[in-house]
């Protein structure tokens, strides 16, 4: 296709975009002349080019929608739900004509007929109430003259288009700086930034030509300079046309310095900054033999990390671009319900994976027309219960640890638990049994189940038990999550979690029948080793572990990728001494997968599959470890669903939702994160702690080879976690100005613990087990989707300060 | 349809196959071949230089004896529309130009499992040559087994 004609489509997509939003904002402010004059610009801009490409229908129709605008303008039509409507529809023809232009390169094939009519027709109407037009100015006069008269004016008119392409020198300079038509006559000097100036640059007409068009307006000619110049023979059209795109992009280029690049090139880049990770990963492999090549390495290393970080932002794109389509669907949405909505909407700056973006846009389209269609109630209602007429929906991004939070909030009505109740007992889903000792949020959850609908009657817009299923099948898809609160009477707020980016992920790498595969970390919820596999059970011949009271199914992985070799699986289950549990959940399921071994996590590049093994479900990719080996991505719905653990066993649906109302607080243990030696994080029972301090580095000083410090009036000894937990870092003391303080107080005794950094405190119910443990903790679980060290606070003083009375907790480090 | 064609030929059991050159994109030796459980028609997968590619063993494909674990296969990495698939063939031939002349569709006789994947041979001087249609020979049944 031609270059020019995409940059128009390009181009013309953004400005149907922003058309579409301030149309709906101008409904809102109807007076706002700034906004109608860009919304007039915008549609100019369209008309202009299209009929400088040659696409008549497009013009024609643009040039509809114009006329309406400049009645607006002028202020012969006032604006009514009707013109708005009107005029959306316009924006609506000109984006499947764009479409059209897109796919076949002609912009026939689209009926827009009616649309004419009904544009005409409202302006007639309009014109009919309003008589007193012939008292206008000659100048408006010129400008509504042949747009008044329906739609069979048009095919005559569009003889004159070229003519009426040099309006926009009549418009655009005029908004942009009213009142300047005067300054041009002091201002001989041609101006780059004017029509003229351009002509005389281009050679096309001389300084003098110029002046003389600026003499004639001087002298009482109302016409621009360009139109002049025609009249006056001095120059062509053809070339005041060109001058005024040149004019055009001027302007654009003053904005803001961005270059338009393909977003195949984007992701090419993606994909190379993803082979040079993988290149530096193999690389640090190698490099630790050579002082020199490690220094080097390591440089490549930060290079490496800041180029990916770079790059990934390169991807990145605000969400607005998305809700960019919101004020639309909401006010179309409304008017169809007879409701009266606001949306509000905040933080559409924050900024999420290209691809990401495109994966949440169905879902929050679901949960806006949601919002609106059952969250909002009608005006009498609301007038009724004493809330504002209009309703206003919410939407709010930001980033927080990591992720993108994304809120929708409505003040409707709010979700009825009683209802809900009553839907999911009769629908089957629970018992009236466990209903009672389900909590409200539990119960709010319901909705997502497949088939759960309570709204009273099926809309066309939603009610058919389908969308908040698929909205949240579609969120998990991408590793997010949703979820729900609402306060009846008050409305709904459905929060949603999405990850940055999908391109490089933590996983955790595992290795089953001597092959290595990676699990997504997002999915992970903890680890769990057995010394025996005695604490295997069977139910009915399918293997279950207790964990923490509720029966945790489990999948041998190698049994799901080897089903050939299935009659030795048994022998093996006996043989094997210990487990490797990974427990994950999908969302509706938790199961344990049994694994060979537990070696790492990492992050991964990942890469899509061929098409050669789609149809395979058990794994979501691939991606090149270290080494250079490719390793799969397991995908963790895909082998639920061949372990049949999703959908059909009923026992275990039942089992779990039991096991939801069993969940006593005790289970929960209030955790202080802390990061030590770089990455590793550990957690530290907050009961143990008294206080978290920040020092100066100079405070620490030394009795004898302890490091000690006063503190409160009294001298106490610190610890160096780094140091206690890995050997390798030990003596590598860090030279920050200064020093995190974990302050532990138990058995009489005051200890000072140093890490590197106090990341969180979190609630989590942690696990007892451990997976390999290391002197000093209690075992390894995962909190906050990291891989995190127990601390056994109470070893690791004893061990440190060679104290020799016995504590509680020592017994449980093996 | 030109005079002569150029062929990238391989051996499989001792027959002489292949391939349009202009399809082919390279061909190399390499070690690793990372196994694909449940993917029981694909042979496994290879890091092209950061490219991870599917690997398809000729010799399953044309139900050939499967190879001795002592003859290590060689990957004729072919372009398809799909992105580069590798080939694994036993072991690689000259690059020969063929009269056009010489060509002949498969005898009726050949079983229908490989039908559609061998196009027909061209009749060279002492040996047949099996012209094999690309795109056919990657497009291999991808339903996993239950």
């Amino acid at each position: 296709m031609d270059e020019i004609v995409r940059d128009f489509l390009i181009e013309s997509g953004e400005n149907l975009d922003r058309l579409d939003r301030e149309l709906v904002l101008l409904e809102s402010e109807p007076n706002s002349s700034e906004l109608l004059a860009s919304i007039f610009r915008t549609i100019h801009t369209i008309k202009g080019s299209c009929g400088f490409l040659g696409f008549a229908n497009l013009e024609k129709v643009a040039h509809a929608g114009e006329s309406m605008l400049s009645r607006l303008r002028e202020g012969k039509i006032s604006l009514t739900a009707d013109v708005t409507s009107a005029l959306l529809a316009t924006v609506d023809v000109v984006r499947r004509m764009l479409s059209e232009i897109q796919a076949s390169g002609q912009d026939g094939g689209i009926e827009y007929s009616t649309l004419l009519q009904t544009l005409a027709s409202l302006q007639e109407r309009v014109q009919a109430a309003q008589s007193e037009e012939e008292s206008d100015t000659k100048d408006s006069k010129q400008v509504s003259e042949p747009r008044g008269e329906g739609p069979q004016a048009k095919a005559e008119e569009q003889e004159h288009a070229p003519l009426e392409e040099a309006k926009p020198d009549r418009e655009v300079p005029a908004t942009a700086n009213p009142g300047s038509e005067g300054k041009d006559l002091s201002q001989r000097r041609p101006s780059p930034g004017k029509l003229g100036g351009v002509l005389v640059e281009r050679g096309q007409i001389s300084a003098e030509d110029l002046a003389l068009a600026l003499a004639e307006q001087e002298h009482g000619d109302q016409r621009r300079v360009g139109e002049i110049l025609v009249g006056l023979g001095l120059c062509k059209q053809e070339e005041i046309l060109a001058a005024q795109q040149i004019l055009e992009m001027r302007g654009r280029a003053a904005g803001v310095e961005t270059v338009r690049v393909g977003v195949t090139l984007l992701d090419r880049l993606m994909n190379l900054v993803g082979e040079l990770v993988l290149a530096r990963n193999q690389l640090l492999q190698w490099a630790s033999q050579d002082a020199g090549f490690h220094t080097i390495a390591q440089r490549m290393n930060l290079i490496a990390g800041e180029l990916q970080e770079e790059v990934m932002k390169t991807r990145m794109q605000p969400i607005g671009n998305v809700w960019n389509k919101f004020p639309r669907t909401v006010r179309d949405l409304a008017l169809n319900c007879g409701k009266e909505v606001r949306l509000e909407m905040e933080g559409q700056e924050t900024e999420l994976d290209r691809t990401l973006l495109e994966a949440v846009k169905d879902p929050l389209t679901h949960l806006v027309r949601n919002a609106v269609d059952h969250g909002i109630e009608s005006p009498e209602v609301r007038t009724r219960r004493g809330k504002p007429a209009c309703g206003c929906v919410r939407l709010r991004a930001f980033h927080e640890s990591g992720q993108v939070n994304i809120e929708i909030t409505d003040d409707g009505a709010g979700l009825d638990v009683e209802r809900i109740r009553a839907k999911a007992i009769e629908r089957g889903l629970i018992s009236a049994d466990q209903s009672l000792r389900m909590r409200e949020r539990e119960l709010f959850n319901l909705i997502f189940q497949p088939g759960f609908s309570t709204a009273e009657k099926v809309t066309n817009v939603s009610g058919r038990g389908v969308g908040m299923d698929v909205v949240r099948t579609n969120l998990e898809k991408i590793g997010g999550t949703v979820e729900l609160q609402s306060i009846a009477g008050k409305g709904t707020t459905v929060r949603t979690k999405i990850p940055l980016t999908l391109a490089i992920v933590p996983a955790l790498v595992v290795r089953c029948a001597g092959q290595r595969f990676a699990i997504p970390q997002m999915s992970l919820t903890e680890l769990v080793r057995l010394e025996s596999s005695d604490a295997v059970e069977t139910v009915h011949g399918a293997p279950v572990y207790r964990l923490r009271g509720t029966l945790l199914p489990l999948v041998w992985l190698h049994e799901v990728l080897h089903p050939a070799e299935a009659s030795q699986q048994e022998d093996r289950r006996e043989a094997t001494e210990s487990l490797n549990i990974v427990v994950l959940r999908t969302g509706k399921q938790q199961f344990g997968l049994v694994v060979d071994d537990i070696l790492d996590s990492e992050e991964i590049v990942v890469k899509p599959l061929s098409r050669h093994l789609k149809n395979v479900d058990v794994y979501a990719g691939a991606t090149i470890m270290g080494d250079g080996s490719v390793a799969l991505i397991l995908d963790v719905v895909g082998l639920a669903q061949r372990s049949k653990l999703v959908g059909e066993d009923d026992g275990e649906q039942k089992e779990k939702s039991e096991a939801v109302g069993r969940v006593s607080p005790k289970d929960e243990q209030t955790l202080l994160l802390a990061e030590i030696a770089g990455e590793s994080r550990v957690a530290i029972p907050l009961d143990d702690v008294a206080r978290l301090e920040e020092f100066p580095d100079s405070v620490i000083e030394h009795a004898g080879p302890q490091e000690v410090m006063q503190y409160r009036g009294h001298i106490i000894p610190l610890v160096r976690l780094s140091q206690v937990l890995s050997a390798a870092s030990a003596g590598t003391a860090f030279q920050t100005p200064s020093v995190q303080v974990v302050v532990y107080s138990a058995h009489g005794r005051t200890v000072g613990l140093i890490v590197d950094r106090i990341v969180d405190i979190v609630q989590e119910r942690i696990v007892p087990e451990s997976v390999h443990p290391r002197p000093g903790t209690t075992g390894t679980c995962v909190v906050g989707r990291r891989v995190t060290d127990l601390l056994d606070i109470s070893a690791i003083v004893t061990a440190a300060l060679d104290i020799k009375e016995p504590t509680i907790a020592e017994t449980q480090v093996s | 349809m030109d005079a002569t064609q150029q062929f990238c030929t391989f051996f499989l059991e001792g027959n002489l196959f292949g391939v349009p050159v202009s399809e082919v994109q390279e061909v190399i030796q390499l070690q690793q071949i990372t196994p694909v459980p449940l993917a029981m028609s694909v042979e496994g997968m290879i890091n092209l230089r950061g490219q991870i590619v599917v690997a398809i063993d000729l010799r399953q494909r044309l139900h050939l004896k499967t190879r001795g674990s002592e003859n290590v296969p060689l990957n004729v990495v072919v372009r398809t529309g799909e992105g580069p698939v590798s080939l694994l063939v036993d072991e690689i031939g000259d690059v020969m130009e063929v009269e056009a002349a010489s060509f002949e569709e498969p005898p009726e006789t050949m079983p229908p499992s490989v039908r559609g994947i061998v196009l027909g041979v061209h009749k060279l001087e002492g040996r047949l040559l099996h012209v094999l249609d690309t795109e056919q020979a990657c497009r291999v049944q991808t339903a996993a087994e239950t």
